[in-house]
């Protein structure tokens, strides 16, 4: 009784109880209960038999390409979301509102509806792709086949791009509105030019929101299925991805290597996603934030 | 450096915040510039520090005209009201900053910056603060450290824009009489912006009052004190009553009562006078009667407000063993005070 008390600090803020009593109701409920379940079932395949299974070539393939895809697309969107945030944020040009509200748009839509888009536009005789093909007129950067994006792992990329675009802008846009104009010219009073002011005073204050983005972007494509399945090609061992996998082996009636590849994914993420919170926690102490 | 600021104008989206204003600062002097809110004093720091640019009018530095340069190219060092500290970086590293954004050819060497950083640290009164990062400080303490860090990049003028508003009033009364020995160890000519008359008047040498885009009056604290231009000078510095008076023949009259004499031609003027320049006359005498409706005590003298008949409250401020309670009828008699066009006087209020 009193250590469930000392649990409980006394606040003036009342409502303790019962908030904290439906947050750990409601976690439990959409989210450990089924991840429990998933290690659960994984651990009833037994060690050896999940070993065979998470390390067959195809998995560890897919695997490989859902995570080399989803921090290329994070990676991506860190310095074009960055840009397009930095944009809606300093400058006022006609129409930045209906831009501002575009950004929004891979969320709202069906991902199988952009995936098929994407598709259409990138494949070889789509409206892009068509430019990179061997008699394309941008072709011949790519040597003499061209560059083909949709049916690769390139165009795995460019779907994963696609959706996880919000996320980077979105978490860093209002952090770049809050940064104080007086700091940038506090810096040009003392000599600075624009481009040591934005490297050196802008950017740092909003590295944790970048990592944020960065993360939530990375989250978003690793889980990504339906735009990526249409753009993919799904060929095994080349432009295969881990949930697509995971659908083919349930499809098979294997749930135990359907169980394999999801725990894999699972226990990546999570370790994926601990690193980047530990890096932004020292870019807080780092950046003067938290103090 | 002396700067020399010729019909200065500024208009912001059709808004006149500056409105011919012409100004010179002279080199080693420490000058402020004093007025309400919307008064165009933080605009006229922020054209001289090249923040802004003028829409009309030019700005010398010295010889040369500065109208057109860069904030970069002018090297001034500009304080602001709430810091603007480098969060991300330690005490030392803020205060180096602008000696290591030189290009290569001009740029100290890392050990010299930070060298540089210490004796500043030293010069501000903070030595050995320099590990720290702004957010461990407290506000007294980073306004020295950005004060620390306009003066590395040794500027040719120091404005300084509200540079206490955000301090408490005991921290700043202590960072008053600070810069002040700074000002007249390191000589600097210095801009800085106030509202507030006290700190105008006790730290600069000379005081310019703005109102509404212009300039009213430059002058020591002496002069704004003593021979205030305008009513609004004389209401800005300080309390302030205003009556309704007569010139006749160089007598002033009150209501049929002669308060003092005057050179002043014959006309209608308003009177103003402080609470202090006021004193009680013994029954009978001539003077401007009331009612006592309030009477407190403040610091060394009592303050007591008079309810008029014809021209509502006067407040004074007596020695603190004067008599006089609520209810009872007093008059008084102002021993200095300024006569003002009546219609002048009109727009001012009391305050």
């Amino acid at each position: 009784m009193t250590q469930a008390l000392a649990f409980k600090r006394p606040s003036v803020i009342p409502g303790f109880g019962i908030a904290f009593g439906f947050t750990l109701f409601y976690l439990g409920a959409i989210v450990l209960i089924p991840l429990a379940a998933l290690i659960l079932r994984a651990a009833g395949v037994g060690f050896t038999e999940f070993l065979t299974l998470a390390t067959d070539p195809r998995v560890t393939g897919a695997l490989k390409l859902s995570f080399g895809a989803s921090l290329a697309a994070a990676a991506i969107n860190v310095v074009f979301g960055l840009l397009v945030a930095w944009v809606l944020v300093r400058y006022d040009f006609p129409g930045r509102r209906l831009v501002d509200a575009a950004i929004d748009l891979p969320f709202a839509l069906p991902t199988a509806v952009a995936g098929i888009a994407l598709t259409t536009l990138y494949a070889p005789n789509g409206w892009i792709g068509s430019l990179f093909t061997a008699s394309g007129p941008l072709g011949f950067l790519f040597g003499e086949g061209g560059l083909k994006i949709a049916y690769t792992p390139l165009g795995i990329v460019v779907a994963l791009t696609f959706v996880s675009l919000p996320f980077v802008v979105r978490t860093v846009q209002p952090v770049l509105e809050e940064v104080d104009v007086e700091l940038e010219q506090a810096a040009a009073t003392l000599g600075a030019n624009r481009w040591q002011t934005v490297t050196r005073v802008v950017l740092p204050a909003i590295v944790p929101a970048l990592l944020t983005g960065f993360a939530l972007a990375l989250a978003r494509a690793v889980g990504e299925y339906g735009s990526v399945i249409f753009i993919a090609g799904n060929i095994p061992y080349v432009s295969e991805i881990a949930p697509l996998l995971i659908v083919i082996r349930l499809e098979e009636f294997n749930y135990a290597g359907a169980t394999a590849v999801a725990a894999m994914m699972l226990g990546i993420s999570f370790v994926m996603l601990l690193v980047i919170n530990l890096i932004q926690a020292w870019s807080r102490r780092r950046f003067g934030h938290g103090a | 450096m002396d700067i020399s600021v010729r019909h200065l104008a500024k208009e912001f989206d059709g808004f006149r915040a500056l409105n011919d204003v012409s100004l010179d600062i002279r080199s080693g002097e420490l000058i402020a510039l004093l007025g309400p809110s919307g008064s165009g004093k933080t605009t006229l720091l922020r054209l001289i520090a090249g923040l802004e640019f003028p829409s009309g009018g030019t700005i010398r530095f010295g010889q040369e005209d500065a109208s057109a340069k860069s904030v970069q190219e002018r090297n001034v060092g500009f304080v602001f009201q709430h810091y603007a500290l480098f969060k991300h970086m330690s005490v030392a590293d803020n205060i180096g900053f602008g000696l290591s954004v030189r290009p290569r050819g001009t740029r100290p060497s890392r050990a010299e910056i930070r060298r540089r950083a210490e004796e500043l640290l030293e010069l501000v009164q903070l030595p050995g603060l320099g590990q720290r990062y702004p957010a461990q400080l407290s506000g007294g303490q980073r306004q020295r450290v950005a004060l620390a860090r306009a003066l590395a990049i040794e500027p040719r003028v120091l404005l300084l824009d509200e540079p206490f508003g955000a301090l408490d009033a005991k921290v700043r009364r202590e960072l008053r009489r600070w810069l002040r020995e700074l000002h007249d160890r390191t000589g600097h000519t210095t801009v800085f912006v106030t509202h507030d008359q006290d700190e105008a008047l006790e730290l600069a040498d000379r005081v310019v009052v703005m109102s509404q885009g212009r300039i009213e009056q430059v002058g020591s604290a002496a002069d704004i004190h003593d021979r205030p231009a305008s009513p609004f000078v004389f209401s800005f510095v300080g309390s302030s009553n205003i009556l309704p008076v007569e010139v006749r023949g160089g007598e002033i009259a009150y209501r049929g009562t002669v308060l003092g004499r005057t050179p002043d031609a014959d006309g209608p003027r308003s009177l103003f006078v402080r609470p202090y320049d006021l004193e009680l006359v013994p029954d009978g005498a001539p003077g401007i009667g009331g009612t006592v409706s309030l009477a407190r005590r403040s610091g060394g003298s009592r303050i007591i407000e008079i309810d008029t008949p014809e021209d509502g409250r006067i407040e004074l401020e007596l020695p603190a063993d004067a008599p006089g309670s609520v209810g009872d009828r007093i008059a008084v008699r102002p021993r200095r005070w300024h006569l003002f066009e009546a219609a002048a006087g009109a727009r001012v209020t009391g305050g």
